[in-house]
């Protein structure tokens, strides 16, 4: 039973990571429909500052834990608000350049990582008190697992906030309708796809921070092979729908590590796409995704 | 703006048959150099590992003429039926480690093997397309995406003999003699020539058949070509079969120029570095992908290579390093491309074609065909 909860709250922190990324996914294609394959290397650039910032330290303390985390969010932001100003914005209203541009932008990055710092792992040491487990029902659960299910919590709160309660979530709950409409009406889309671009990119970021003191360290390629179970979690979630991002997210990291572990190693990966295909076939507009109109 | 009939009508009156013959000319010769290049040991400078006939360089060439082969298959699906695949990878891997897995089979053989393979290609090209189409637009993608990576974990863990990290060789003696050994690269060469050949002509009839146009047609407008009675579905099922089918083959040449398989060629990074090809020769247009694979092959290999000359060594560190890596100067190049070009170096090299008289909607051949978004109409449109 103690084996089961510790790799349940595993999957459920491996869940919360995908949701980080995959949320900021499903916002920027509700609002703008690009589908942004850079945000994978945005999240190992942050990852690769959060360990330029915990290296130095062989027991860091809590704040320069959140230091870190802070420059990863910080800086995933600002990569994706620069991305949107010199790259998405001047293809504006097409979509596959702006996705193949990201593509390209997505390999240079993670290539720079790598000439930079080398294709191997690089170990982050972690805070004393992330290191050590807690007692849950009898099960040793470590501290990494908490941090990353209260992030992806927060996250999720602060997403449905600025969404429901500020006027920019406004603008963008009215410009994933319609967003020309909303332009006609004289507001500026232009302003909350940077926004949301920058959103992205900064929940990105944060997940590349947590990403790398969860693993316990920091590869070029860390990214690119989330953002595969992120698109994952958005088709089996529905394109655009958070809350399907989020229950997406929990079923996939729970049974990716349930059958990881129960079954051989490697195949709950593989399970994860036999999910996937059985949700094209039952249901393709994904859990909480809308049927689309044909005309 | 275009119908579909209007592309079946102007790709029948603009088929190549009424091109100048000075261009299938320029064609035949290349196609006879490429084929005796193997005979000549010139050095052209840098260009290539060593002379022209040496196994560094017919390898280099053989897996260049490879990759433009499998860029046309997708461009078959994604010029032509605007279905971007991003898991096309699956497919060539597939071809190509199944082909190497059967073969060592000892009650198989080579033959016996490689037909086998790609039949089996085509069954799963059949099921992975039946299943991914079930989306349309970016869903599409995303699920081709998914079902390649299902191969690249089971590859990278080494099931049903695949050999995990370090891939799978042929076992002694499993190819046939003439393709055995570094002095027999130029048959190997010579075989990626003919498979090129192969693949570009049946590419090049498949688009001028009915269905192909109705592909086209596709591409341009889903809804309105399946408001003319158009089984979409099935059209686009048959695209992505037999354009799938066709890169596994391309996959099974790979194994033999290359002695086996490697995990490299299933992962996600060689399904987008197929689509970046495609985009970068121009989309849309078949010789403008093999021309990309071509060009994308050799940079990846060749720039490796740059990064260690004397020039670039005595760079200051701020350029130097970034050149160390091949795919940044590539997705930088690739970025740059989008923004300035977006129809692929094909707009540029192609010859453009006079609008015919009373035929004002003609776009000129370089303007590459680009698959309409908004055939998909918005989640809330």
């Amino acid at each position: 039973m103690a084996t089961f909860i510790l790799i349940a709250v595993s999957g459920l922190g491996l869940g919360a990571l995908y949701f980080l990324l995959a949320t900021g996914l499903s916002l920027i294609f509700g609002l703008m429909r690009v589908l942004s394959f850079a945000h994978g290397a945005f999240l190992s650039v942050a990852a690769f500052a959060s360990w330029l910032v915990l290296r130095s330290d062989d027991s860091p303390s809590t704040w320069r834990l959140a230091l870190a985390l802070l420059a990863a969010t910080v800086l995933g932001g600002a990569l994706a608000f620069v991305t949107e100003l010199a790259i998405i914005r001047p293809l504006k209203g097409r979509e596959l350049e702006q996705l193949l541009a990201t593509v390209g932008l997505g390999l240079a990055l993670v290539a720079l990582l790598a000439a930079i710092w080398g294709p191997d792992e690089h170990l982050i040491p972690r805070t004393q008190w992330l290191d050590s487990t807690s007692s849950v029902l009898g099960a040793p659960i470590p501290h990494t697992r908490f941090l990353l299910i209260v992030a992806a919590a927060l996250v999720m709160a602060a997403i449905r906030l600025l969404l429901s309660r500020s006027r920019y979530g406004l603008i963008i709950r009215a410009g994933v309708e319609n967003s020309e409409m909303v332009s006609a009406l004289g507001i500026n889309v232009k302003r909350s796809f940077t926004l949301v671009f920058t959103v992205g990119g900064m929940l990105a970021g944060l997940g590349g921070g947590l990403a790398g003191s969860y693993y316990g360290g920091v590869s070029p390629y860390l990214g690119d092979g989330m953002l595969i179970f992120s698109f994952i979690v958005l088709i089996i979630g529905g394109l655009g729908s958070i809350v399907g991002a989020l229950v997406a997210a929990i079923v996939l990291g729970l049974s990716q590590s349930l059958v990881n572990f129960y079954v051989q190693n490697g195949i709950g990966d593989i399970f994860v796409v036999v999910l996937l295909v059985m949700t094209l076939l039952v249901r393709p507009q994904g859990l909480l995704g809308q049927k689309e109109r044909l005309v | 703006m275009r119908t579909p009939a209007s592309v079946q009508r102007g790709l029948v009156k603009r088929g190549l048959v009424k091109r100048g013959l000075v261009k299938r000319a320029a064609v035949l010769l290349l196609v006879v150099l490429l084929a005796l290049a193997p005979f000549t040991n010139r050095n052209l400078g840098g260009l290539l590992p060593g002379p022209i006939n040496s196994a560094g360089s017919l390898q280099l060439l053989a897996l260049m003429l490879v990759a433009a082969a499998t860029a046309v298959t997708l461009d078959v699906m994604f010029g032509y039926t605007g279905l971007l695949s991003f898991g096309h990878a699956l497919y060539f891997g597939f071809g190509c480690y199944s082909t190497v897995v059967l073969s060592n089979i000892s009650s198989l053989g080579f033959a016996k093997g490689a037909v086998l393979a790609i039949l089996l290609t085509f069954v799963v090209a059949l099921a992975g397309n039946a299943a991914s189409l079930r989306l349309t637009g970016i869903g599409f993608s995303m699920a081709t995406l998914a079902l390649a990576q299902a191969l690249a974990i089971g590859v990278e863990r080494g099931f049903l003999r695949s050999g995990g990290e370090v891939g799978v060789t042929y076992g002694f003696g499993v190819l046939p003699g003439p393709f055995v050994g570094i002095a027999n690269t130029r048959n190997a060469y010579w075989l990626a020539l003919a498979l090129l050949l192969a693949v570009y002509a049946l590419c090049w009839l498949a688009v001028r058949t009915e269905a192909g146009h109705v592909w086209q047609a596709i591409r341009e407008n889903a809804l309105r070509t399946r408001v003319l009675g158009y089984d979409v579905y099935v059209f686009q099922l048959g695209a992505g079969t037999i354009a799938c089918t066709l890169a596994g083959a391309c996959g099974a040449v790979y194994s033999v120029v290359m002695g086996g398989a490697n995990p490299s060629i299933v992962v996600l990074g060689y399904s987008l570095s197929l689509v970046l090809m495609v985009a970068l020769g121009g989309r849309g247009v078949l010789w403008g992908a093999a021309l990309g694979g071509v060009l994308y092959t050799y940079l990846n290999q060749r720039l490796t290579a740059l990064s260690d000359s004397a020039t670039v060594t005595g760079l200051p560190e701020v350029i130097r390093v970034p050149l160390t890596q091949p795919n940044f100067i590539l997705g930088v190049l690739f970025i740059l491309i989008i923004l300035f070009l977006p129809a692929g170096l094909a707009s540029v090299l192609g010859i453009r074609r006079r609008p015919r008289a009373g035929r004002t909607d003609q776009k000129p051949r370089g303007a590459a065909p680009v698959p309409d978004d908004r055939r998909e109409p918005a989640l809330d449109g």
